[in-house]
C-alpha cells in the first residue's frame, strides 16, 4: 500500500494505547503479579569477589534446610549461552571462574523467600581470588590474568575502518580540532525489577516460562539450548512488560535458573529480582571514551572525521561487539563528509557485562561530535545551526561510503523548526549570564536489517483471524515493552481494513499463540512488524473484496471497501453490511486467517565488500535536533535544564501522540546521562545498587519538553513511517553539553555533568 | 509473631492474620490480592507501590500492614466507580500519562491524594507531589498534562 492510500481513520491519529484501560486500573499483569499459588521461590547466590577461581561449593548444609526444595550450581547449567550467535561465553551459573562481583554461582528454590535466603547463606563456597581489572590500562597490560582465557590481553574486539583521505582532509581544512570524552557507564533503570515465573510440567516434560523481556523468541531459543529441550517443549511468555530500553534484548541468567529449578523441583519457581540485583544484571550503555579530530574549512563543510572509541564490556560480551561497531557505522548517514576513519576497542572488565541501551553505541559518540562542531563553530565564528547546513547530505537517496542506504532525510525541515520555536537567532546571542542555548543533531536506524540469528524467515510474520462474530484477531509476537507496538500494529490493521478498535482484538508475545518475531531492538517493530500488519491486513481485505463483489454481483475491482460496508463504487445501490461480507467469505471456507510477513531487501543489508557493513545497514534513518536552554549555577556548578525543543523526523507518524511520548522519554533519558546518570564501582564493589544512589531525574529536575514532528515520507515505511523512540537521545545530550559551554564559557567533556565536575571546570577557567 | 488486623481497604471492612513484621506492599499484593500495587525498588526509591492512607499518600514498601489498622486504605484498584475509570484514570489514558504502565499506579495514587487535598494545583504543586515517584519512560510532561486534565475535569464535573 502507497503512502497516500492512507484515509486516516485510524493511521496518523492520537490514539490512546490499546492496553491503556488495563495499566492505569492496575489490571495489566506484569511477570510477579502472574498467578502461581504454589510457585516456590527462587534466590540466586552471587559471587562477592570480582575475579577467581571456584575451588569448591559445598551446598550440604543448605539442602538439609527444612524448606529448601532444590540447590542447583554450575554442574546443572553447563550449557553456555549469549545473544550473539559467535559468542557464547555466559552461563547461567559460574562453571569454575566468576568474574564480576555479583556473578550467579548457585541457586535455591525454597518454600518462602526466608527460607532461601537463610539457604543461601548456609551454601559455603571457596575461591582462589585472581588479579581484578577494573579500567582498560590494567585489563590490557602485557601479564594480565585472563577474564576469558581465549581472549588474549583482554580484548573483546578491536575494529577498524578507513573511508575516503582522511589524511588528505585534515590537511586541506581550515581548522583542525581533536578533543577526547569521556561518558559514564549508564543504566536503563526501568521501573519494573527482572523476574521469571517457570512452570515445569513433569508429566508432559514441557515448560512454560514467564519473564520480563524484550526478545521472547530469543529466550525461547536459549532457554530450549541451555535445558536440552526441543524448542516444541518449550513455551515463552511476555507479559506486560515495565520498560526496556534495550536493557531486556538478553537472555539472562535468571531466567535459565528459574527452568533450570523448576524442572528440578517438578513445579513451579518464581524469581523476583531486588532493584540491587537488577543493577548487577546491567546491560547497560558503557564507559565509552571518544577521541575525535575533525577537520572544517571556513564556511564549516567539513572535510574529514577520525575517531578512536574505547568501551568497557564488563565480565562477558553480551552485544558488545555490535555496540562497538555502532559508534562507527553512525558517523555516516547524517552528514556528509567525504572521509570518515574509525578504530575501536571494547576490553572486558571484572564488571557487570554492558549491552545494548537506547542509541546503542552511537550514543556518545554522537555526542562527543556535535560537542565538538559546536566549539568548532564558535571558534570560526559560524552559527551551529549554519554548520550543520553546510554537511546536510546532498541528494536522497544517498548511499554512505560504509553502505548505508538513505531513503528519507529530515533533517534540514527539524532544524528549521527548532531554530524558529526555540527564539534561536532572537535569543541566543542576548542570554543573561548564567543561561546559554545549545544544540545537537543525532540520527538512527529504523531497524537493523540484519537480525541477531539468521535463519532466512522473514524479518516478521503477522497473522489474522477473522471469524463468524465479525472480529478481526491480530497474532503478533511483537513485544511491547511500553513504546506501544501493541497499538501501533491494531492502527495499521484497521486504518486498512476501515475498522474501528470494537472490530480488533491482539494477542501479542506467546509462542504458544503468536508467530515468531526477533523482538523489540534497534527501533525495529513500527517499521518491520508495521509492514507485515499491513500486508496481513491487505490479504484480508481482498478476501472481504472479494465475496463482497459475489453478494453485490460484480467484480472486485469496483467494490469500494468502507470499513463497516462495501459498496459497489459509484453505483446507487445499498451497500453490504461487514458482517454479511465476512459470513460470504467464510462460505465452504470456515475462519479467515491470513498472513502478513517483511523482509528487508538485500541492498539495504550492507555491503558485502564491506566487512561488518551489516551492524548500522537498516531500511531507514531517522533524525533529531534538539535545542536546550540551561542556566547554570556558578557557586555551586548545578546545571538545570530549563527546556528543550525538539524536532524528529519520524516519516509518518503514526500516532502522534505516542510519537511525542518517545520523543520526550528518549530526550529525557539523555538529560539524564548528561547530567546525573552514572555507575560507580569501588574495587568492582557496586555503590550505585538503587534508585537514590544511581539518579534519574525527578519531576523537579526534569525540563519541559516541546516536540515538533517532521513528517518525511519514507518509501518503504508502512505508510512512510520510521523509528522515533532512540534518534533524538544523543542529540538532546550534546544540545545540554553546548548549553552549558554557553552558560559558563567552559566546554565539559566528561559525563555525567555532575555539580562538582562543572564546579571544577569553572574554577580551571577563572585560574586560567 | 502474627497480630490480628482490621482494616478497610478499598471499602471494604476485612479482618486478616498477618506476622508483625509484613509489610502493607506484601500484605496487599499477597493477602488481599491486589497486584496493581507494584514493588520497583529495595524499599523507599521509586514511589511506584504508593498507596491512600486515609486520604494520605503512602509507601506501603515502608509501611508495616499492622501500621494501618483500622484505618482506610484504597489503592489503584479502589479508584474505579462502578467499574467506570475515575478523571485520573481517565487522564492518564487519553492523554498519554502512562507508557509501559508500571509506575502508574503509584502516580494516579500519588495525584489522588494531591488533589484530595489541592484540587486545582499548579504546575510546581504536581511537580512537587510526584516528585518521589520516578517514571523512566515519559519524562513526566505527559504526567504532568494527564493531573492537569484530570484536575480541569473534576472542576467541570463539580461545576455541574
Amino acid at each position: 500500500m502507497k503512502p497516500d492510500d492512507l484515509k486516516g481513520t485510524m493511521v496518523g491519529v492520537s490514539a490512546p494505547l490499546v492496553d491503556g484501560p488495563d495499566k492505569v486500573t492496575g489490571r495489566a499483569k506484569y511477570t510477579a503479579d502472574m498467578p502461581a499459588k504454589d510457585a516456590l521461590i527462587g534466590r540466586i547466590l552471587l559471587s562477592p569477589i570480582a575475579h577467581g577461581r571456584i575451588l569448591s561449593i559445598d551446598t550440604r548444609a543448605a539442602e538439609a534446610l527444612p524448606g529448601v526444595a532444590a540447590v542447583i550450581t554450575g554442574k546443572d547449567c553447563g550449557v553456555p549461552f549469549g545473544v550473539l550467535p559467535t559468542v557464547h561465553d555466559e552461563f547461567a551459573l559460574a562453571q569454575e571462574k566468576v568474574r564480576y562481583r555479583g556473578d550467579p554461582v548457585a541457586a535455591v528454590a525454597a518454600v518462602d523467600e526466608a527460607t532461601a535466603e537463610a539457604a543461601l547463606k548456609l551454601i559455603r563456597v571457596d575461591y582462589e581470588e585472581l588479579p581484578a581489572y577494573f579500567d582498560a590500562s590494567s585489563a590490557m597490560a602485557p601479564g594480565a590474568a585472563l577474564i576469558h582465557d581465549d581472549k588474549p590481553n583482554n580484548v573483546v574486539r578491536k575494529v577498524h575502518f578507513d573511508f575516503g583521505d582522511v589524511d588528505g582532509g585534515l590537511a586541506a581544512a581550515d581548522l583542525v580540532l581533536e578533543r577526547s570524552y569521556k561518558f559514564a557507564e549508564v543504566n536503563h533503570a526501568f521501573m519494573e525489577p527482572n523476574a521469571a515465573l517457570a512452570e515445569y510440567d513433569p508429566q508432559r516434560d514441557t515448560l512454560c516460562l514467564h519473564t520480563t523481556t524484550q526478545v521472547p523468541y530469543y529466550v525461547h531459543l536459549t532457554v530450549a539450548k541451555c535445558m536440552g529441550m526441543d524448542t516444541s517443549q518449550v513455551r515463552v511468555v511476555k507479559p506486560f512488560l515495565g520498560g526496556g530500553f534495550g536493557g531486556r534484548g538478553d537472555t539472562f541468567h535468571f531466567d535459565i535458573v528459574a527452568c533450570v529449578l523448576a524442572r528440578k523441583v517438578g513445579g513451579a519457581v518464581r524469581i523476583v529480582q531486588s532493584r540491587e540485583e537488577v543493577f548487577l544484571v546491567h546491560r547497560g550503555r558503557p564507559y565509552t571514551e571518544i577521541k575525535l579530530t575533525l577537520g572544517m574549512r571556513r564556511d564549516g563543510k567539513l572535510t574529514a572525521c577520525a575517531c578512536e572509541g574505547l568501551q568497557l564490556g564488563g565480565a562477558y560480551t553480551s552485544y558488545g561487539i555490535v555496540t562497538l561497531l555502532y559508534v562507527g557505522s553512525l558517523l555516516f548517514g547524517i552528514y556528509d563528509i567525504p572521509a570518515i576513519k574509525y578504530n575501536g576497542t571494547r576490553v572486558f572488565t571484572n564488571l557487570p557485562a554492558a549491552g545494548g541501551q537506547r542509541g546503542h553505541g552511537s550514543v556518545d559518540a554522537r555526542a562527543a561530535f556535535e560537542s565538538l562542531l559546536d566549539e568548532m563553530a564558535s571558534e570560526l565564528g559560524l552559527d551551529p545551526f549554519a554548520v550543520r547546513r553546510a554537511n546536510l547530505l546532498p541528494t536522497i537517496p544517498y548511499t554512505t561510503q560504509y553502505g548505508q542506504k538513505v531513503m528519507s532525510y529530515g533533517l534540514a525541515e527539524c532544524l528549521d523548526k527548532v531554530e524558529s520555536a526555540s527564539g534561536w537567532n532572537q535569543r541566543r546571542d542576548r542570554m543573561p549570564k548564567g543561561r546559554g542555548l545549545g544544540m545537537g543533531c543525532s540520527h538512527f536506524v529504523t531497524g537493523t536489517t540484519t537480525p541477531v540469528h539468521w535463519t532466512g524467515e522473514p524479518h516478521a510474520t503477522v497473522n489474522l483471524k477473522l471469524d463468524f462474530d465479525g472480529i478481526v484477531t491480530i497474532l503478533t509476537g511483537a513485544a511491547d515493552i511500553g513504546q506501544g507496538s501493541t497499538t501501533m500494529a491494531a492502527q495499521v490493521v484497521g486504518e486498512v481494513l476501515g475498522l474501528d478498535w470494537s472490530r480488533m482484538r491482539i494477542i501479542t508475545a506467546d509462542s504458544m499463540l503468536t508467530p515468531k518475531d526477533n523482538g523489540s531492538f534497534s527501533s525495529r517493530v513500527t517499521f518491520q512488524v508495521g509492514n507485515a500488519a499491513l500486508q496481513a491486513a491487505t490479504e484480508l481485505k481482498t478476501l472481504l473484496v472479494k465475496a463482497a463483489a459475489k453478494r453485490l454481483n460484480c467484480q472486485p475491482e469496483e467494490v469500494e471497501c468502507l470499513g463497516e460496508f462495501f459498496r459497489i463504487h459509484g453505483a446507487d445501490k445499498p451497500p453490504l453490511a461487514f458482517k454479511d461480507a465476512v459470513a460470504e467469505a467464510l462460505v465452504a471456507t470456515g475462519t479467515l486467517t491470513v498472513k502478513g510477513t517483511f523482509t528487508s531487501p538485500v541492498e539495504f543489508c550492507g555491503d558485502k565488500k564491506i566487512k561488518a557493513s551489516a551492524i548500522g545497514a537498516s531500511m531507514g534513518f531517522s533524525y533529531a535536533v534538539s535545542v536546550a536552554e540551561t542556566s547554570v549555577d556558578e557557586v555551586t556548578g548545578n546545571i538545570s535544564v530549563d527546556k528543550i525543543w525538539v524536532a524528529v523526523d519520524c516519516g509518518r507518524a503514526l500516532n502522534p501522540m505516542s510519537v511525542e511520548g518517545q520523543i520526550q522519554g528518549a530526550v529525557w533519558m539523555g538529560v539524564g546521562q548528561a547530567l546525573c546518570e552514572e555507575t560507580v564501582y569501588r574495587d568492582g564493589l557496586m555503590m550505585h545498587g538503587n534508585l537514590l544512589e544511581y539518579r534519574v531525574p525527578t519531576f523537579m529536575d526534569s525540563p519541559d519538553i516541546e516536540v515538533h514532528i517532521v513528517e518525511s515520507i519514507d518509501p518503504n515505511g508502512p505508510f512512510g513511517a520510521k523509528e522515533t523512540s532512540e534518534c533524538p537521545l544523543a542529540g538532546a545530550i550534546a544540545a545540554v553539553m553546548n548549553a552549558v559551554a554557553q552558560s559558563v564559557g567552559v566546554r565539559p567533556r566528561e559525563l555525567p555533568m555532575t555539580p562538582d565536575r562543572v564546579f571544577a571546570l569553572i574554577d580551571s577557567r577563572e585560574v586560567a | 509473631m502474627k497480630s490480628i488486623l482490621s482494616v478497610k481497604v478499598n471499602g471494604r471492612s476485612r479482618t486478616d492474620l498477618v506476622p508483625d513484621n509484613m509489610l502493607l506492599l506484601d500484605y496487599l499484593r499477597e493477602v488481599v490480592g491486589l497486584i496493581g500495587v507494584k514493588s520497583g525498588c529495595d524499599g523507599g526509591e521509586c514511589g511506584a507501590c504508593t498507596v491512600l492512607v486515609d486520604d494520605e499518600p503512602r509507601l506501603a514498601c515502608s509501611t508495616l500492614a499492622l501500621q494501618v489498622a483500622g484505618r482506610q486504605v484504597e489503592t489503584i484498584e479502589g479508584m474505579a466507580r462502578s467499574g467506570r475509570m475515575n478523571e485520573l484514570q481517565t487522564a492518564f489514558n487519553e492523554k498519554l500519562g502512562t507508557q509501559c504502565g508500571f509506575c502508574t499506579p503509584g502516580m494516579i495514587m500519588a495525584a489522588e491524594g494531591l488533589l484530595r487535598r489541592n484540587p486545582q494545583p499548579s504546575r510546581e504543586e504536581i511537580k512537587e507531589a510526584l516528585a518521589g515517584n520516578l517514571c523512566r519512560c515519559t519524562g513526566y510532561v505527559k504526567i504532568i498534562e494527564s493531573v492537569e486534565s484530570a484536575a480541569d475535569a473534576c472542576a467541570q464535573a463539580d461545576a455541574q
